[in-house]
């Protein structure tokens, strides 16, 4: 038996996600998939799902679901919690577990406590594929629904579910420490001090913040009069930062062009980018350089702590054993820019 | 040509063979492109995901979690020949039809701006635009998003300093030595001097992607309502199984 989730309202923005596609940026299509991967592969595991099953992906809460049909479980991954109601009761749910709703039910994910962006899996789901993945890329209209961000009337399929609910033993730790960069590939655009600012002085996520990429404001950096402010475009790749004429950064992410013509001054290594990208319009950073070797142990220890997390999954606990709350608001109290999955 | 590996953080390097727009650099770039696929193909270079192919360069992009940079970089470098002699394929004819700066500010309104920069009339722009064959240098920016050239030299101007936050779909574009179409809304820097109606890109198509590096693509001045008429008629390529061929100008050269 299926069950079916219907969206009643997709909130700012939402929409169907997984771990991207691959091997289509020569063609000019960007990679798209979940902007915090982490969390995605968290919120499938949660559900005893394939960790890149598709799920999804929202902005800014709002997001209102029903089920439809038979009962059907979803987990919840991001700094949120959201309202159950059912035919009798009206309880708050936190996130990092996951919730079974009965047909008639519904849940709607809260006003974001920290961040931009949650998820949502939902257990069994079928969403088809397109060129290789579930992820809706709106502008090329692949992948999702009809390549479309999610809208009021939307329907999944999902399986009917069964089993324990499940949750995570700790939930992602705050992390305020410096967004890591490996400077270039055309670091030699920028002068010293332009070097020296991107890396020392605050930068602020600006409200043109999205799928594509996250434009930042701070004081301007200066391209070295001599090369000038544009190049012969090439390649960029998820966390390239861009310096266009007016040197104010802009961060690529999944759904970023898969080439440009602004210098790239540095590039965000992929352990720190999901940090940067669930960011919120007014939320600020600092910036550290770190060598391409130092990226890549990086890596690794990003991919060990998820894999840690994933292996504290359990059976969720019975009320007063872990405070969930407890850990959400510390984090909320210690973080500065954002929790996230280390 | 001097060569040089550029850091693009921990999932790519850039091999990047030159500056500027050179049929040279392309046919070195298509060359190493082809080297590494061979060997990619006979599992020489584990953990290599995708290249991207560009006028100048050729991104390499790589899983971090599956190899790492000290591990591929000396194959990448031993594949990188000497300059082939640079040849590029001539592909397909294209014929497109664009309407050059209605007074709606949709189709083109960066035209009378691009004009007075150029010292030029908006008629003068849209002559020497219309004229001029291009070739489909390489994709990228945006899923079919074709870059071509030369613009006529007269017509070469930087990007626009502030990139606007929506160029819509269609949009007929120049900057620097280029001129592109966008075949989807997204954020640009490019000067807009007109509007396409036809679509460029589709999951549906064998290639899903319109033009192709190698293509060759000029341009024929319509009317507004004549373009209006072409979005409907055209409508229908987006969801079907071939990209609107009747637009070739001749059939040869098969791909």
């Amino acid at each position: 038996m299926s069950a079916v989730l219907e969206i009643v309202s997709p909130g700012a923005m939402a929409s169907i996600q997984d771990l991207g596609r691959n091997g289509l940026r020569k063609v000019g299509v960007p990679r798209a998939g979940a902007l915090a991967a982490g969390w995605l592969r968290l919120a499938n595991a949660l559900l005893g799902n394939e960790e890149d099953a598709p799920a999804i992906e929202f902005f800014a809460g709002g997001l209102l679901v029903r089920a439809l049909e038979a009962p059907l479980r979803l987990a919840l991954a991001g700094h949120f919690s959201a309202e159950l109601r059912t035919a009798d009761e009206y309880r708050r749910v936190d996130s990092w577990r996951s919730v079974t709703l009965a047909p008639g039910d519904t849940l709607r994910c809260t006003a974001l406590a920290d961040g931009r962006l949650g998820y949502l899996a939902l257990a069994g789901i079928r969403v088809a594929q397109q060129l290789g993945s579930a992820s809706t890329d709106a502008r090329a209209a692949l992948g999702g629904l009809d390549g479309r961000l999610l809208a009021p009337g939307a329907r999944l399929t999902a399986a009917a579910c069964s089993g324990d609910e499940m949750m995570l033993k700790a939930s992602p730790a705050a992390d305020a420490s410096p967004i890591r960069v490996v400077l270039g590939p055309q670091d030699d655009y920028f002068d010293e001090a332009s070097i020296a600012r991107l890396l020392s002085e605050a930068y602020q996520v600006s409200s043109a913040a999205d799928r594509m990429g996250v434009r930042l404001e701070g004081r301007p950096l200066r391209h070295r009069p001599e090369k000038g402010v544009e190049i012969t475009s090439d390649a960029t790749v998820p966390g390239s930062i861009q310096v266009p004429g007016q040197g104010q950064p802009i961060v690529l992410l999944a759904d970023g062009q898969t080439a440009g013509g602004y210098p790239k001054i540095a590039t965000v290594i992929s352990a720190d980018l999901p940090r940067l990208a669930v960011m919120a319009p007014g939320q600020t950073l600092h910036f550290a350089a770190v060598s391409v070797a130092a990226a890549e142990l990086a890596a690794r220890a990003h991919e060990a702590a998820l894999r840690a997390l994933i292996a504290g999954i359990g059976p969720l606990a019975e009320p007063g054993a872990i405070d969930l709350k407890a850990i959400y608001d510390a984090n909320l109290v210690s973080g500065v820019v954002d929790a996230q999955v280390r | 040509m001097s060569v040089r590996i550029l850091d693009c953080g921990d999932t790519a390097l850039t091999v990047e063979f030159g500056d500027g727009v050179d049929r040279r650099l392309l046919a070195a770039v298509a060359a190493l492109d082809q080297a590494l696929a061979g060997l990619v193909a006979r599992g020489e270079l584990c953990g290599v995901v995708e290249t991207v192919p560009t006028f100048r360069s050729l991104t390499v992009i790589y899983d971090p979690l599956r190899t790492t940079r000290g591990e591929i970089e000396p194959t990448i470098r031993a594949a990188i020949g000497p300059p082939a002699a640079a040849s590029v394929a001539h592909g397909r004819r294209w014929q497109l039809p664009v309407c050059y700066g209605d007074q709606s500010a949709a189709c083109g309104p960066d035209l009378d701006d691009l004009a007075a920069a150029c010292g030029l009339t908006p008629a003068e722009v849209v002559g020497l635009h219309s004229k001029a064959t291009y070739d489909v240098y390489m994709l990228g920016f945006l899923p079919g998003f074709p870059f071509m050239g030369d613009l006529p030299a007269v017509l070469s101007r930087p990007r626009r300093s502030e990139p606007r936050l929506r160029v819509p779909a269609g949009s007929v574009a120049t900057a620097g030595t280029l001129t592109a179409i966008y075949p989807s809304a997204s954020p640009g820097g490019w000067h807009l001097i007109g509007a396409c109606p036809v679509p460029l890109f589709s999951a549906t198509w064998p290639q899903a992607a319109l033009l192709l590096p190698g293509d060759r693509v000029s341009f024929r001045a319509v009317e507004h309502a004549e373009y209006r008429a072409l979005l409907g008629e055209l409508a229908a390529a987006r969801t079907s199984p071939r990209p609107p061929e009747w637009l070739l100008l001749d059939g040869a050269a098969e791909r």
